[in-house]
């Protein structure tokens, strides 16, 4: 995607000035910051909760190397392939190669940041290979030619009446006369849209929300169950994910998701957690017969053993988004590239340089609620 | 001032700068506050705390600065600011600064642990617990970001006002969510500083306060304007005014 983070401020202004957006982000508060609050308030070792994923981190960063090895090892072991990618050109280079040795032409997606960081689609839709976003945000903003604003809630910029209207553009088969007033009426004609998507890809690729080095398990989770199409039906089941999803055991995995779902959507669980190890065994009812992981670093292990190695710790749960009084006000476009609000204005200059990126950091009111007592942030990532 | 005993602690006063330069009265009221809880003050030659150069990155200006207030203001038992944030600077990120310097580092280290914002050094420090002043009407107030999160300044200001006679405390919606100016922050990116105080000010006029009080003079400057150029009623004061019962002359950004 284009870079147009240089013109934050302009982009900024102008996000202020569009009525359309300055609705739909007030979705923000109702629908992420008194959830989670909620759910925060019902678990009274939230904050013990979080120390100890933090802890786990720390620790994983420390040995990422060892871990890393153990993962690939037991990816291997259970029958798949993995792939370590140094940039996100390998990382292109890599899917490509595997799309193309199946002759694939339609390829679904699982929702991930991790593809849209290396810009994966456009790389395979110039290639010759239709790529289907099968998250109900993520189809949505791919019909309209948009990347995500926000890193769990991609369409989260937008109100009902602008979806309507671009589902009436693009379902061109369906009866002009046919009421989509309510939203479920609208998720009733993607998921019927989609259904023909999913049996027909190729290949499925989803990220990762975990990685787990003692079983060789990558971890989704999802509230759709689009995840689970789109890596079961295909032959072929790529996972994109970035090398510091790593956790070491099944037992830390679980403790990592407890705080995640929480900081995230409110939610004590999402409603899919989706564990898969390797391709389809003998004996199995589905599954795809090949299992591939391509791991990125993309300048992550650089980051290691710096001031910035603590942005490592971010489980992505967008928490320090959806309190961020500047982000309220802007939008997660405004910031001009993949990762928005304040886990951006630390990943994003180190991912694409701080000439191009120096304003995010600096688009700070220090109003700290990611670093303190009663911070926000699932790990602490600023501390 | 010089009568300090063992009873009387010494308390160097930080005015801080805003204060200084666009609303003295706040600091006429810290000092009645702190000797009212028991207290000597002095306001010893001073410069600013550092923060604005250390939120622009600028480690070395801020460093000197911070000299220059540790070098000052050593003396006393307490270092007090009518300032969440400037206490937070010197509170918090001050022994940061020296951590290539060990005999600075003690320094900071020892000066830092006196730093106290002024309302919460009432209550938690000097055991305060009611002031002896009025004030007719409801009062809002808006936690401001440093002293909330940084210092813990919560509910000590609102413990304080509930002995203020005739006042009425009317929480806001999201009194601890920021005002949107943010030091340098309202500079940098006006329209988004403006957006954000925008909500602010919404929220304040929805609770049919008259005042809206806080402990830091760049939030309560910012929503003052807002509040002004909205062509709002709802007047702004320092906490420490009302709290020594110092609102007899105009409220902030008011005429005479």
């Amino acid at each position: 995607m284009d870079i147009t983070s240089p013109s934050f401020r302009e982009n900024a202004t102008r996000a202020i000035a569009d009525k359309s957006l300055q609705k739909a982000l007030g979705n923000v508060e109702r629908g992420f910051i008194y959830k989670r609050s909620k759910a925060v308030a019902a678990m009274p070792e939230f904050e013990d909760l979080r120390d100890a994923a933090r802890d786990i981190k720390n620790h994983t960063l420390a040995n990422l190397d060892l871990y890393l090895e153990t993962y690939a090892d037991k990816v291997e072991a259970s029958g798949g392939h993995v792939h370590f990618a140094e940039t996100a050109a390998d990382a292109r280079q890599i899917v490509l190669d595997i799309c193309r040795s199946v002759e694939a032409r339609t390829v679904t997606k699982g929702k991930s940041m991790i593809t849209e960081e290396i810009a994966l689609n456009d790389h395979l839709e110039k290639n010759g290979i239709t790529t289907v976003e099968t998250d109900l945000g993520e189809y949505i903003i791919q019909l309209r030619g948009e990347h995500p604003s926000h890193i769990i809630a991609p369409a989260v910029h937008l109100n009902k009446d602008q979806i309507e209207a671009d589902f009436r553009r693009v379902h061109k088969d369906l009866p002009p006369e046919r009421n989509l007033e309510e939203p479920v009426s609208l998720l009733a004609e993607a998921r019927a849209v989609l259904r023909e998507r999913f049996l027909a890809a190729d290949v499925g690729i989803t990220g990762a929300n975990i990685l787990i080095a003692e079983t060789g398990t990558s971890i989704i989770v999802t509230n759709e169950g689009n995840g689970d199409l789109t890596q079961i039906l295909p032959r072929i089941h790529i996972v994109v994910a970035s090398i510091e999803k790593v956790v070491p055991t099944l037992e830390d995995a679980s403790a990592v998701l407890r705080v995640l779902a929480r900081s995230a959507t409110g939610q004590d669980m999402s409603v899919y957690t989706t564990l898969s190890t390797g391709p389809k065994r003998s004996g199995d009812p589905d599954g795809p017969d090949e299992y591939h992981v391509v791991l990125l670093d993309n300048g992550r292990s650089a980051m290691l053993g710096t001031p910035f190695g603590d942005m490592l710790r971010c489980i992505r749960c967008g928490a320090c988004m959806n309190h961020c009084p500047v982000y309220q006000v802007v939008g997660g476009h405004a910031y001009g590239w993949v990762y928005p609000g304040p886990m951006g204005s630390v990943l994003t200059p180190t991912l694409i340089g701080v000439d191009k990126a120096g304003h995010l950091p600096n688009a700070s009111t220090f109003c700290g609620p990611l670093r303190e007592a009663s911070a926000r942030c699932a790990f602490r990532c600023r501390r | 001032m010089d009568d300090a005993t063992p009873s009387r602690p010494r308390v160097g006063l930080l005015v801080t700068c805003l204060v200084d330069a666009m609303r003295p009265t706040v600091g006429f009221a810290a000092v009645d506050l702190i000797e009212k809880a028991g207290c000597t003050v002095d306001v010893p030659a001073q410069t600013c705390c550092g923060q604005p150069a250390y939120n622009s990155g600028d480690r070395a200006g801020a460093r000197k600065l911070a000299e220059a207030v540790i070098a000052a203001f050593e003396p006393y038992d307490y270092v007090v600011a009518p300032s969440g944030s400037c206490a937070a600077m010197m509170k918090q990120h001050y022994p940061g600064l020296f951590l290539d310097d060990p005999h600075w580092h003690d320094r900071a280290e020892s000066f830092s642990a006196k730093v106290f914002e002024l309302v919460s050094f009432l209550v938690d420090v000097r055991g305060m617990s009611a002031v002896e002043a009025s004030f007719a009407g409801k009062v809002t107030y808006h936690d401001s970001c440093s002293g909330l999160r940084e210092l813990g300044v919560r509910e000590q200001p609102r413990k304080l006002l509930a002995s203020v006679a005739g006042l009425e405390v009317v929480e806001m919606k999201d009194a601890d969510v920021c005002c949107g100016f943010g030091g340098t922050f309202c500079v940098k990116y006006p329209d988004i500083s403006n957006a954000i105080v925008g909500k602010k000010a919404a929220t304040i006029e929805d609770t049919g306060a008259g005042t809206v009080l806080a402990g830091d003079l760049g939030c309560l400057m910012n929503m003052a304007g807002k509040l002004a150029r909205n062509g709002s009623k709802v007047k702004a004061r320092h906490v420490a005014e009302v709290l020594a019962g110092m609102t007899d002359r105009p409220a902030i950004g008011e005429s005479e």
